[in-house]
């Protein structure tokens, strides 16, 4: 599906993804990161599936759990694991944390702890590049939990309206928090939704990585040359809970299995199978190194003075 | 010559000024397009401007709020109109959840240059969801700024500045103030929409009204100079941030001051502004009155709606009775060349 280099690079990113996570799991407990962590283990396959499709002059927006997105659009990895120590070296200062990300000068342009609200934002923004005649195009992540809010559908039929050149990507993991889709929705179709907007819409139940990419780069060509907007629903699959570092089956809303199910479909074991060990080696150390100098620099960091409360309320 | 223009007519000079001068300027919102014009404050921009620059948008308040922030971040400067304040409620979250926080939840490195015209309505059975002015809600959110000119020149002038500013700006147009004409310069210029304006000098009692009400103690001060009494009429013009050192120069010489919101009372302009005097020293030695809305619903049958507003007889009514308090009330009687007042300056 892809030659070496893609693979290489495509596994360096999932691999860097998982491992951050499962160390901002690791360093939980210790009360150094103070706020809400929404971890992407399990579903960073259609974040870099997604990302690896797009160029630097492409911009994303996401949603509260973005550490995927961040790092596989090429967010500063420092930056980020300051912001969620609250340093005054993070990405924002430590004014906005986990659930805030951004990273603007590789594009990676908002993300908010608020659902769906950022959807016409990247509707705007793709109006503003149509309007400059740019060839960028923009993605925007959101999940399924997104599909209930009035600005769902207020963004998709203003995008269609106007043929933007924006791409909807909605992870789909069955989930709103504890809620099931279908106890949310009559029907399990939200692709078909999209589609009656006016834009090419398309569901992806498996879950595979080499096919996201696909789909993506296709549907970003054909925005790229003017066609308007498209969608991609992406079945996906959140292994951790909701929001914070552990499994959450005692809670009964979901059983083991199914979540052991998709495990078995791990995206990152997947590529891994088509790369050299002794290459896998070398890419696992280097990132492992890069995992800890990041760690050090937050650490290290120090936490914003009094000075920076009152400042970035405006712009002069 | 002094030019003279309706307030609508400066806001669509202001408009005009800012999209011929800067390519990036943007006006969207339901009717921006169609015949009225947003009673006239849009008329002709959709032919000079064209359809990308100047458009109608689907009833998706929230969305297309998102959508104008969205738009502002990928480096326009929209100017986003709601017909009446009412709708903006639908647009809260956007409003306040958003715009207010990008700069700061980015640590200043995104911000939103992004202008929401809104106009409050009143009488001709408005009622209840057509009359409201929602100022003090936006006026508790801290990474808004709100402004509620009342004369045309001060329309186009912090239009312009608002349009210009980098920051989401809550411009607030009332419904009446379009019937006031004044004196409007032709070139462009910016009036700070950080800074009160005395309307009036005057050294017996200070009278501050929001928006239209600036207009109704204008009327209010030629009642009261009918009883020998002088008062200073100050448009607070910005009501975040507010420019409290003006405010306190005045009442610091009148020791009198009476606030008229443009909305219910609670938690309302004048509760900040006598919370403000106080904090600043100002306390027994001033006399305080604070005036605004019913604290019911608007009602739509003219009968309830007379004794809903405040007005400016009523205004000179208390103004009289907080400078005499000995005096038997006092109503001043209804004179057309008062009902009719138009601001003329000076600036
Ligand atoms: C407007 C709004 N309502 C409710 C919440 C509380 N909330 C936080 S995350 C979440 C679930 C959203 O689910 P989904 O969009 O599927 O994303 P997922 O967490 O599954 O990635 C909810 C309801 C919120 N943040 N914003
Ligand atoms: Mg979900």
């Amino acid at each position: 599906m892809f030659d070496q280099k893609k693979y290489q690079d495509i596994y360096r990113t999932l691999y860097l993804i998982r491992r951050v996570e499962e160390e901002i799991g690791r360093i939980y407990p210790s009360d150094k990161i103070k706020s809400p962590v929404h971890l992407s283990i399990g579903q960073e396959a259609v974040s870099v599936a997604v990302c690896s499709a797009l160029d630097e002059r492409d911009a994303v927006f996401a949603t509260y759990r973005s550490h995927a997105a961040y790092l596989a659009k090429g967010g500063n990895l420092k930056e980020m694991i300051a912001e969620l120590y609250g340093k005054q070296t993070g990405c924002a200062k430590g004014k906005g944390g986990s659930m805030h990300l951004l990273d603007p000068s590789c594009g990676f342009i908002v993300t908010s702890a608020i659902v769906a609200t950022t959807i016409p934002l990247a509707v705007g923004y793709a109006y503003s590049l149509k309007l400059k005649k740019s060839d960028s195009v923009v993605v925007v992540f959101f999940g399924d939990g997104a599909v209930d809010e009035g600005a769902f559908h207020e963004s998709l039929n203003f995008a269609a309206l106007k043929k933007l050149p924006v791409l909807f990507v909605c992870e789909n993991n069955l989930y709103a928090i504890h809620s099931h889709f279908l106890t949310r929705h009559h029907s399990d179709n939200i692709f078909k939704r999209a589609a009656s907007y006016g834009m090419a819409s398309e569901c992806l139940k498996e879950d595979d990585l080499g096919v996201i990419y696909q789909r993506t780069k296709f549907f970003v060509d054909q925005i790229r040359q003017g066609s308007g907007p498209a969608f991609l629903e992406c079945y996906t699959c959140r292994w951790r809970e909701h929001v914070g570092p552990n499994d959450d089956f005692h809670l009964g809303y979901r059983s083991e299995q199914e979540v052991s199910h998709c495990k078995d479909n791990d995206q990152l074991k997947k590529i891994r199978a088509e790369i050299e060990p002794s290459v896998i080696k070398k890419i696992n150390q280097k990132v492992e190194q890069q995992i800890e100098d990041a760690f050090i620099f937050a650490e290290k960091s120090p936490f914003p003075g009094k000075e920076e409360l009152m400042t970035d309320v405006f712009k002069d | 010559m002094e030019r003279i223009l309706t307030y609508p007519q400066a806001i669509l000079e202001a408009t005009k000024n800012e999209m011929s001068r800067d390519e990036s300027v943007v006006v969207m919102g339901q009717g921006v397009d169609d015949p009225k014009a947003i009673l006239g404050t849009t008329l002709g921009l959709l032919e000079e401007f064209g359809p990308q620059r100047v458009f109608d948008t689907p009833l998706a308040e929230d969305g297309m709020t998102g959508v104008a922030i969205g738009m502002a971040l990928g480096g326009l400067r929209p100017i986003q109109t709601h017909i009446r304040m009412d709708f903006m409620l639908l647009a809260m979250n956007q409003i306040v959840n958003m715009a207010a926080k990008m700069s700061y939840m980015s640590g200043g490195r995104l911000n939103v240059p992004l202008v929401i015209r809104s106009m409050i309505g009143k009488s001709w059975g408005q009622g209840p969801q057509h009359s409201q002015s929602l100022y003090p809600m936006f006026m508790n959110v801290a990474g808004l700024k709100v402004v509620a000119p009342s004369t045309p020149y001060d329309a186009k002038g912090c239009l312009i500045a608002a349009i210009r500013d980098n920051n989401p700006v809550i411009f607030i147009e009332h419904r009446l103030l379009y019937y006031q004409k004044g004196p409007v310069p032709e070139e462009d210029y910016t009036v700070d929409i950080s800074k009160a304006r005395v309307l009036t000098e005057g050294s017996d009692i200070t009278l501050i009204g929001v928006s239209s009400m600036a207009v109704e103690c204008l009327r209010a001060e030629k009642f009261l100079k009918e009883v020998g009494l002088q008062a200073e009429v100050i448009d607070p013009i910005s009501l975040n941030p507010i420019d409290i050192e003006t405010i306190i120069k005045s009442v610091k010489k009148t020791k009198h001051v009476v606030i008229v919101d443009n909305a219910w009372v609670q938690a309302g302009f004048g509760s900040e502004i006598i919370s403000r005097l106080w904090e600043n020293g100002l306390s027994s030695e001033v006399k305080v009155k604070r005036i605004g809305f019913a604290a019911t619903p608007c009602p739509t049958t003219p009968t309830l709606e007379e004794h809903f507003y405040p007005n400016a007889k009523g205004i000179a009514s208390f103004a009289y009775a907080m400078l005499r308090p000995k005096e038997k009330a006092w109503e001043p009687s209804t004179k057309l060349e008062i009902e009719e007042i138009e601001f003329k300056g000076p600036f």
